[in-house]
């Protein structure tokens, strides 16, 4: 028998609440399999597995917030024989339980579509979602369902609950927990930060003649080159990629890039892109795209919450020339890129109008020094150049 | 100012919005720099565009992104695209 715990899904996460459970007593699961979906201060996450076993008891009931930790279920390990009911429960934590009334209500089965704005708003107006048939696409409930439901008058299938708590504000909670992170990240790393100027002429060429020939759905985008030169460059500077936990760096072999996304109501989240560097630029493209839809429409898995070695942002699309970053805790290091533009550039002994990007790094202190920074910089930029081995 | 197309500005309108909700189709200005106006990233462009070549049946070669800067400019590119 083992237990089943509500991960961490990150620095800026200690508690959630459960939306759904995606599995039943007796079935069986198997490692890496979506068991519950969670909602966090940032986003409803696909909490998964991490090993094979047979769901013998849920602990935890639909709309009950959780820290970090707490067991939600027992699971037996496969031909394990099932032991009698409760005595999993009597060995239970104590946990503090705050249900809530709204949220309690979501159905089983087929998971709930709506988007992270829309769930803020249901939650500010106190409608219940599980109970709106949504008009958006694939059934998906839109912030118009929401406001229509919310109408003084409005036809509900069955009586509007009250909500029990005044409703929490998504984005506040996210802004919190943003701050969060980001106060323990000043706190405790100890920051340097440096920048170079890339030119990009030559990956921008070449970027256009493999799209020249793409039908549109097949196009690279230069945000994919630029994640795949990064993990190229980390394979050199393993300093740069892991977690510093308990007072040690741990480094990791692959490059699980945390890719800064902003989120149309406001707020950010960087999820992982698994294993950036053994991965061909079409395949990582694909990949993104999901990502970035995925995360705007609030379903992301937990591994890609708990996993990046390092973040990468681009304020580039923004318009600014160079950013620099704000490290993820436990991460050591952040990749920023400013906005690619021509600007003077010295070649040859003349000047001349050169496409270029501002690469900045932000990196921690306890693990590597300037000098490396410069050297991972250094190579970032030659990887760039060499768009073609990518 | 009158407004070009209105019937395909409604159609493009309508693909911008399924990437951009937020997105409110009186407020958007024809002769300003579509980017400036709705806060779209390059995958967010890349989508829309993408929209716009199913849902339309046009091909939008990468060269020719640099001259859709403004709604005013898609709308007149995909006019003489559609013939």
């Amino acid at each position: 028998m083992f237990d089943f715990t509500l991960p961490s899904l990150g620095a800026d996460m200690d508690e959630g609440k459960l939306i759904e459970w995606k599995v039943k007593t007796g079935d069986a699961v198997s490692k890496g399999q979506v068991v519950a979906i969670v909602d966090t201060s940032k986003a409803a996450v696909d909490v998964e597995i991490w090993q094979d076993g047979v769901v013998h008891e849920l602990l935890i009931a639909p709309g009950e917030q959780i820290p970090v930790g707490t067991v939600m279920a027992t699971l037996l390990e496969p031909g394990e024989e099932a032991p009698p009911k409760g005595a999993a429960r009597a060995a239970k934590q104590a946990i503090a339980r705050t249900p809530s009334v709204p949220g309690a209500a979501v159905a089983e089965g087929a998971r709930l579509r709506i988007s992270p704005a829309a769930r803020k708003r249901a939650e500010a107006l106190g409608v219940d979602v599980a109970r709106l048939e949504g008009t958006g696409p694939g059934g998906a409930v839109t912030l118009a369902d929401i406001e229509a439901a919310a109408q003084p008058g409005a036809p509900t299938p069955t009586e509007a609950t009250p909500a029990a708590h005044p409703a929490a504000d998504r984005n506040a909670e996210m802004r919190r927990a943003i701050a969060a992170a980001m106060s323990r990240s000043k706190r405790e790393i100890p920051h340097y930060y440096l920048s170079e100027t890339i030119p990009m002429a030559r990956a921008q060429k070449w970027l256009a003649q493999i799209n020249e020939g793409r039908p549109i759905t097949e196009r690279l985008l230069m945000a994919v080159v630029q994640l795949k030169a990064v993990a190229a460059a980390l394979a050199q500077f393993p300093d740069m990629n892991g977690f510093f936990r308990d007072g040690r760096f741990e480094p990791v072999q692959a490059a699980h890039i945390g890719v800064a996304i902003s989120l149309r109501q406001g707020g950010l989240i960087a999820p992982a892109l698994h294993d950036v560097g053994s991965k061909p630029l079409d395949q990582l493209m694909r990949e993104l795209a999901d990502l970035v839809k995925r995360t705007r429409a609030g379903s992301l898995r937990s591994s890609e919450m708990s996993d990046p070695t390092i973040t990468v942002t681009n304020l580039g699309e923004q318009g600014v020339e160079a950013v620099m970053g704000v490290i993820y805790p436990p991460q050591v290091a952040l990749v920023g890129f400013g906005r690619i533009a021509a600007r003077p550039w010295v070649e040859v002994g003349a000047v001349v109008a050169m496409p270029t990007v501002v690469a900045s790094l932000a990196a921690d202190h306890r693990v590597s020094d300037g000098h490396r920074g410069a050297l991972f910089l250094a190579e970032l930029r030659e990887r760039l150049q060499r768009p073609e081995e990518l | 100012m009158a407004e070009k197309y209105p019937q395909l500005r409604a159609n493009v309108i309508a693909i911008l919005r399924s990437i951009a909700p937020e997105v409110e189709a009186d407020e958007l200005r024809d002769d300003r720099p579509l980017r400036q106006q709705v806060d779209l990233d390059s995958m967010d462009w890349l989508n829309f565009l993408i929209g716009i070549s199913e849902q339309l049946k046009v091909s939008i070669p990468e060269a020719d992104y640099g001259r859709l800067v403004t709604l005013g400019n898609l709308l007149d590119y995909l006019r003489a695209k559609l013939g």
